[in-house]
């Protein structure tokens, strides 16, 4: 009884560790690869060498993808990487995948372009962190493009109308185009957007907002895009 | 009994040939379309118009009333609006759809992408005997509205919707380019702006301002961000350079001829001040506006449709109020390098209408597309940016014209960024020109402004930018963009790629099927000349 005891306390303990070298190795970079803080530190329009995450796709077009990356330190926006339609369908959220092209920045947002990539062995796929206390705050931005989540905050109106969104910023567009909302925490008004290469008309994050009304209490994830300031792109929202 | 067998043969193979002819001609074209001698107004007409409206709320009202009132003269038909905001994408899904047979009606569209819609036959309907027509033509008897006649139609507007021997769009609304200057920092640079600008002055005011003082910041603006020159359409700089300097681009038939030594000249002219960061594009660093706005750029070079962004008072901005500058914003055309003979691009939408099997159905998109030309959605179209109405009979209306002469009375509707921009078309349009339509001239334009940009990026990347770099670069667009595969053709006699696989089956079952014949009639022959010869 205890001989078995011990065998099966000790397959508990090696299956732990084997569970726990899978955590480990995902963070691990391989030789000649930056760490997220060197990423962080390079200087712009220089040659970056990262691994990371497939976290989602927003487009795919002329064999260039556009893509939400993540590590357990930070994240990183692949815009027009070079790839086929056939290695496309082979980014789902998780894969990992080491990216070589040239930092940039475009209007606030730093992300990696002119980029290829290699698909690599590891899963990692990112808990949303909660960046609620950060709106508003210098801070924020030392999470860009990371996977987060807004809790608590009142639906208020998108214009003048009262209207709790708009098809485009301004109300110029249709059914299919990017939605603006607002959002308010604290008296303070935040713009949020539901990208429409990233969440089409069909999803369910985009159906939800287009029932949204103003006054409403919701929870928002997504990821911490930036255009001229912070521009979360909104995945799922929940109305409390 | 075997005469009549043979007969049967040959009838069955006749049968089995026909639906290969139907087969060989039927998959890829559509009858060319006739004007019905009446329009049937006891039918009714679902109608989808494909528009593209620059993010802008007002326009895509302006479109929702030319309809509405549109559907109040016809009750009969109904247009469906789908919006866009970028010609690309249109121009994409009408290609998707053409392979599928669901074209738009109406379409909002650039004479560069006719072009390539014109590879698939009477895909486009050409507008020539419309437009003539005396009952439901220009200015027609039938109408139900005030249409402008033809004369009406600024001429050169209208000729720059012609090509391949037909007209296949109306001119919409037309803009050119210009230059939003921040004449505050020229002053403050010691400089003065002339009367017109040229590029070496741009060139020499932006280095000027590249000075720092020992903390880092632009002496010029105080901040740690300047790029005193940005260029938002690439493909734009790279055109008006090259006809400035009477350079090569391309014939009127499609021959290439841009990769030549003005172009490497003006792309070496761009990578010396993109290095030193006095030079850079919407593609690289973002919107002109974005950066003139906030002080942080002295040229920005952006369609006259992009006035309304453009100043510290514009009445559209992304950038947060408390990044705003004050500064005094100068119109001007861009910068010429002959400025005895400027030379600025016409652009803007066009529109177009595709066919259907249903001739009444193209009459009724006819109709719609004419409207879009009555003084009352000209005026208001081109009064929500810097366009112009591309009729003379709107731009001489009492109420354009009214429009024009109380610029600077608001920062909305009478914005002065803004007049003045159309006004510098108004006053220029014999200024402007348009490069020549071919199946492939959308992606000469793509190629001309791509070489910009790889020299700005690569002198950024400390990449070094010499001869051979040009020759590879050259060698690249040919092959990215497949300028080296064409061939100057029409567009009846472009090429159409390899025949699908069903067509080469199609094709080998007809072959096969005249052989066969050959043969029957061959050995009747000779059976018949053996039967004589016994005979005899």
């Amino acid at each position: 009884m205890k001989k078995s005891l011990i065998i099966t306390l000790a397959l508990i303990m090696v299956l732990s560790l084997a569970g726990c070298g899978k955590t480990d190795s995902a963070d691990k970079k391989s030789e000649g690869v930056m760490t997220y803080a060197e990423y962080v530190a390079a200087a712009m329009d220089s040659e970056v060498v990262v691994e990371t995450y497939v976290q989602a796709k927003q487009s795919w077009w002329d064999n260039k993808a556009t893509v939400y990356t993540q590590d357990k330190d930070g994240a990183y926006f692949l815009y027009n990487m070079a790839c086929s339609e056939e290695d496309y369908a082979k980014l789902t959220p998780g894969t990992k995948i080491k990216v070589t092209g040239y930092k940039s920045e475009w209007s606030g947002e730093v992300e990696i372009v002119d980029a290829t990539f290699e698909i690599e062995d590891g899963n990692f796929v990112a808990a949303a962190m909660d960046a609620t206390s950060l709106l508003g705050t210098d801070d924020l931005i030392k999470h860009q493009n990371e996977f987060v989540t807004f809790k608590g905050l009142t639906v208020e109106p998108a214009d003048e109308s009262g209207a709790a969104f708009l098809y485009n910023w301004d109300g110029s567009g249709s059914q299919g185009d990017d939605l603006y909302f607002n959002v308010s925490l604290n008296g303070q008004i935040y713009s949020f957007t539901v990208e429409s290469y990233l969440c089409d008309s069909s999803t369910e994050v985009y159906k939800v907002v287009e029932g949204l009304q103003v006054g409403d209490t919701i929870d928002a994830e997504g990821f911490l895009y930036w255009y001229e300031g912070a521009n979360p792109h909104i995945t799922s929202v929940t109305v409390k | 009994m075997r005469k009549l067998s043979a007969k049967l043969c040959l009838l069955l193979l006749f049968v089995l040939m026909l639906p290969c002819l139907t087969a060989c001609h039927g998959s890829r074209s559509m009858d060319a379309f006739v004007i019905p001698e009446q329009f049937d107004t006891n039918r009714t007409y679902e109608l989808t118009f494909w528009a593209k409206n620059d993010t802008n709320k007002t326009q895509t009202e302006i479109y929702k009333k030319a309809i509405a009132d549109f559907e109040k003269a016809y009750p009969n038909i109904k247009i469906n609006l789908r919006l866009y905001t970028d010609y690309s994408r249109i121009y994409n899904d009408v290609i998707t759809n053409i392979a599928t047979g669901t074209t738009p009606n109406i379409c909002i569209t650039y004479p560069d992408h006719i072009a390539t819609y014109l590879t698939g036959n009477q895909v486009v309907v050409p507008l020539d005997e419309l437009m003539t027509d005396s009952r439901y033509g220009l200015g027609g008897s039938e109408l139900r509205f005030d249409s402008p006649t033809r004369d009406e139609i600024v001429p050169q507007f209208l000729n720059e919707c012609s090509f391949a021997e037909h007209t296949y769009a109306l001119p919409y609304m037309r803009s050119t380019e210009c230059c939003y200057v921040n004449k505050t920092y020229v002053e403050a640079l010691g400089y003065t702006l002339p009367e017109q600008l040229t590029w070496d002055f741009i060139w020499e005011v932006s280095e000027a301002a590249m000075a720092k003082d020992a903390a880092g910041n632009y002496l010029v603006n105080g901040q740690k961000v300047m790029i005193p020159f940005i260029y938002k359409s690439t493909d734009n700089m790279m055109i008006q350079a090259l006809r400035q300097q009477d350079a090569g681009y391309s014939t009127e038939d499609g021959e290439i001829l841009i990769f030549n030594d003005t172009t490497k000249d003006f792309l070496y002219t761009i990578a010396e001040h993109a290095k030193t960061g006095a030079f850079s594009t919407f593609k690289i660093s973002s919107y002109p506006a974005n950066f003139l706005n906030a002080g942080q750029c002295i040229f920005a070079i952006d369609s006259t449709a992009g006035s309304t962004w453009m100043g510290s008072h514009a009445p559209l901005c992304d950038i947060a109020s408390e990044a705003l500058v004050e500064f005094e914003t100068q119109v001007m055309m861009l910068p010429q390098f002959d400025p005895a003979n400027p030379q600025m691009i016409s652009q803007g939408p066009s529109v177009c209408i595709f066919n259907k099997t249903d001739s009444q159905e193209v009459l009724a998109s006819w109709l719609f597309m004419q409207y879009l030309l009555s003084n009352e959605v000209q005026i208001a179209y081109a009064q929500t940016e810097g366009y112009v109405p591309v009729t003379t009979k709107a731009q001489a209306d009492p109420a354009y014209q009214d429009y024009l002469s109380r610029a600077g009375e608001d920062n909305s509707l009478y914005y002065d960024i803004k007049i003045e921009a159309s006004k510098l078309l108004l006053n220029h349009a014999a200024d402007t020109f348009v490069t020549p339509v071919f199946n492939g001239s959308a992606s000469l334009r793509e190629a001309s402004g791509q070489m910009i940009e790889n020299v700005t990026k690569s002198v950024k990347r400390k990449e070094t930018v010499d001869d051979a770099y040009m020759e590879k670069l050259f060698r690249d667009m040919n092959s990215l963009y497949r300028l080296d595969q064409r061939t100057h053709t029409s567009p009846d006699e472009e090429e159409l790629g390899p025949l699908p696989t069903l067509s080469v089956v199609l094709l080998s079952v007809l072959a096969l099927t005249w052989l066969g014949i050959l043969l029957y009639v061959t050995k009747e022959a000779i059976n018949k000349r053996k039967t004589q010869h016994n005979d005899h």
